[in-house]
């Protein structure tokens, strides 16, 4: 198993190294530093999703409403740092640093998440059901809070956290470095992460192990959730602007690139570093595209191929 | 006459038949016997059209057959009936049984009324009282073992295979099939049975093969070799059950289910019934899986069960009656499996601890695994019913409910498991003990209790009882009455 699991992500490296190598030798300005940053800042928000609903599909879940959060939780980020929270009745306003819009925002997104998984549990819900809802609900949220319209001009403070450098490097970067250094260390090294794979891997035989299965299916939507809303800090703060139709069908992609990381749709099998390797996979293919001026609408096209080659490959390998 | 001649199945570093040669007769049972991992799932996968890479022929009235899918086999006129059920539980039964075969009408529609009547009739015989419609997944699974019978008994086979069709059968069910096997030798047919009771194979079977290894080891007419020899040829050494006498001593009660039973410190607490008496449901109210409040007494303490987090957490263990669905995570290793259970809420995981843990845990199990890095799917059922046993002994409980921890598993495992059970009681360790098959329940229980239809019917003392008070007690009332 252990053989099998360094072989896949082996392919999944080998793939990108091919792709970068012909990117590099077809294109001008695909290796510049510049060109570079500019990749792993634009993959850091599927990142984001990606390495959060990673934990769902390994619980045997999934979460369509990334996508809706993301874009509601920008929304709530830029409406508390622009317009605060009056309250007319008492003549109050409060308002909201850029940690704190920042905090309330991820809290949005976590809470949402959480209900997700409360109507799973609860319910038992089907996780496709319950959270198609919500994309729908968190959707239009984000329409009736913006009333339809971008919120901008956000103030440089808040720019920095999308657009910033620190230490010569993007600040996006380095929250991606911390967001997979978490969740890594969350799927290996803890009893949760141990949990979510029993949970996909048996649930049945994980309850009657004792797995605190309503528990943990909870925390791994709100976590989800939670991720959601980091990823619509990140693209509010780098558009310097909220827009209500943000992070549209930003679930497939997040999907699209955990299935190339090989983690398996059925539940149970599956790595964050895979998921690193998809998001990378997919944000270079995006970047070479556009570095070759192939139209917008071919991409679609091939990033779909690409994504069923993964599978194909995946498949393939198991039965040999 | 079926015939398998100088059969030989390689798989990649190990031989699983090795120049196997066996002969069924019609209007026979044939039986095959054999430890798990002998070689006779190979056998039958290779009968049934699975396998078709092996050396040597299989032969039916002298003529060679060559199977190169399942088809080919059925259409030679062989039916299985596999002890891993391969029904669908999203269908009826009717849709089952007529799988691949369905009735049509005139305008080429299904013709359900037709289907269901005949259905009807082959549940009668099987004597299962299920609408055909009824889904599979709405069946307990001895009913669903029926419904592969039935489904045989519809087809127009000639040459009937059963894999252990009775491990999960109560005694009235085993008897009903056992009148159905004695029509169809009436019929003609030949009956290849694969079981690990001998009393049973004494009972049905007219002719015995025994593989060991993946060697033919013997065969010959059941009424000239008695159980002990058989035992021989199958392990290779003399194996029997027998009671341990052993002083109970402590009037400790460890566990009070209120109302129901009480159970004493290291005592063996046999729960026998059977199939749908409802000693399952007891155990898992017990280990908080049915969502109901109850009120137990653990070392004289009230203590509220919600789930079986909390069952664990009170010193409760539960190895569960099915382990590929219930028991164990199949695709992950030992390691994973073993240190579940005994894992906090929050703690931070230690691969070199955790390895430490599940060495120690299996210790003195003997379970044979190249390495504790194996996938627990991959080892043999009395490998994965020890690593459960494993699973549970790690938590330090001290009460055990063991559902059914013999089902399917071979001689030489059902009898480390009666040991295991009996050091484990001695120790301490105080033991659910859950069982359809009477011959354990006796050798191993200080007591008795007996259940039918839901309830607790009577309490009988290990030591005293017998057979046919356990199975008075066990029969639903109307069955007496008829």
């Amino acid at each position: 198993m252990i053989k099998a699991d360094v072989l896949k992500k082996s392919q999944s490296l080998l793939a990108l190294f091919v792709l970068m190598v012909l990117l590099t030798i077809f294109t001008d300005s695909f290796l510049s530093t510049e060109n570079m940053w500019n990749v792993l800042r634009q993959v850091s928000i599927n990142l984001c999703l990606s390495v959060g609903m990673t934990l769902v599909i390994i619980s045997s879940g999934i979460d369509l409403s990334v996508g809706a959060i993301l874009a509601f939780s920008g929304a709530v980020c830029a409406g508390l740092l622009k317009w605060g929270i009056p309250i007319e009745a008492f003549d109050l306003w409060i308002g909201f640093t850029v940690l704190g819009a920042v905090i309330a925002a991820s809290l949005v997104g976590y809470l949402l998440g959480w209900f997700n998984g409360w109507v799973i549990t609860k319910f038992t819900v089907p996780p496709f059901v319950a959270t198609l809802a919500m994309l729908t609900i968190a959707r239009g949220m984000s329409y009736l809070y913006t009333q339809g319209k971008p919120i901008s001009n956000l103030g440089e403070g808040f720019e920095f956290i999308g657009s910033g450098w620190w230490l010569g490097i993007p600040v996006p970067v380095w929250i991606s470095v911390g967001v997979v250094l978490i969740f890594v260390f969350i799927t290996k090294k803890t009893s949760l992460g141990r949990f979510i794979y029993a949970i996909g891997g048996n649930e049945r035989a994980a309850l009657l192990s004792g797995v605190p299965v309503k528990k943990v299916k909870r925390l791994v939507y709100a976590i989800s959730g939670l991720m959601a809303a980091i990823g619509g800090v990140l693209i509010t703060s780098r558009l310097n602007s909220a827009q209500p139709n943000a992070g549209m069908s930003y679930e497939l992609d997040a999907i699209a690139a955990i299935v190339i990381g090989g983690t398996s749709l059925s539940g149970g099998k599956g790595s964050v570093m895979g998921t690193v390797l998809g998001v990378l996979l997919i944000g270079v293919l995006n970047n070479g595209l556009v570095l070759l001026n192939v139209s917008p609408f071919w991409q679609q096209v091939v990033k779909g191929l690409v994504i069923l080659l993964a599978v194909v490959i995946d498949k393939s390998n198991k039965k040999s | 006459m079926l015939e398998v001649v100088n059969i030989t199945k390689t798989f990649p570093g190990v031989k699983a038949l090795n120049q196997v040669n066996m002969s069924f007769y019609p209007s026979k049972v044939n039986a095959i016997l054999g430890e798990n991992g002998a070689g006779k799932s190979t056998l039958l996968n290779i009968l049934s059209g699975i396998y078709t890479d092996y050396e040597g022929d299989v032969l039916i009235d002298g003529n060679k057959c060559v199977f190169k899918n399942t088809t080919d086999s059925k259409n030679a006129g062989i039916a299985i009936i596999h002890q891993e059920l391969n029904l669908f539980s999203n269908l009826s039964i009717c849709d089952n049984i007529f799988l691949g075969q369905e009735l049509k009408t005139s305008l080429g529609l299904l013709d359900y009324r037709r289907m269901n009547t005949i259905c009807k009739g082959l549940l009668d015989q099987v004597q299962i009282d299920r609408d055909p419609s009824c889904l599979v997944e709405n069946l307990k699974i001895g009913e669903q073992q029926l419904v592969e019978i039935g489904r045989a008994l519809y087809s127009k086979a000639s040459i009937i295979l059963m894999d252990e069709p009775t491990s999960a059968l109560s005694d009235v069910e085993i008897e009903n099939l056992h009148c159905l096997i004695a029509k169809w030798k009436e019929e003609g047919k030949t009956i290849i049975y694969i079981s690990h009771k001998m009393e049973e194979l004494f009972k049905v079977s007219d002719t015995f093969s025994v593989l060991r290894d993946g060697n033919s080891i013997a065969s010959g007419m059941m009424s000239e070799i008695t159980s002990r020899e058989l035992i021989r040829h199958m392990v290779g050494r003399d194996v029997v059950v027998k009671r341990r006498n052993r002083e109970r001593t402590s009037k400790e009660v460890v566990l009070d289910f209120e109302g129901k039973f009480k159970l004493h410190r290291g005592e063996i607490l046999g729960f026998y019934g059977l199939m749908g008496a409802g000693r399952t449901e007891l155990m898992e109210e017990l280990f908080g899986v049915a969502k109901k409040p109850i009120s137990i007494t653990i070392e004289g303490k009230k203590v509220a069960i919600k789930s079986p987090r909390d069952a664990i957490k009170n010193g409760i263990g539960f190895v569960t009656e099915d382990r590929k669905t219930e028991g164990l995570i199949m695709d992950r290793d030992l390691v994973f499996n073993i240190s579940l259970p005994s894992l906090k809420d929050f703690e931070l995981l230690n691969a070199q601890k955790e390895l430490e843990f599940t060495q120690k845990n299996i210790q003195g199990l003997d379970v044979k695994t190249p390495s504790l890095e194996m996938l627990c799917g991959n080892l043999s059922g009395g490998n994965q019913q020890k690593v459960i046993l494993g699973k549970w002994l790690s938590t330090h409980p001290k009460i055990l409910i063991l559902d059914e921890p013999t089902r399917g598993i071979d001689i030489n495992a059902k009898n480390q498991i009666y040991n295991l059970i009996y050091d484990m009681a001695e120790k301490g360790l105080s033991i659910l003990f859950v069982s359809s098959e009477l011959p354990e329940i006796l050798a191993l229980s200080d007591r008795v209790i007996v259940m039918n239809e839901g309830c607790i019917r009577g309490e009988f003392e290990g030591a005293t009882t017998n057979e046919q008070e356990l199975m008075q007690a066990a029969l639903p009332k109307r069955i007496i009455h008829d």
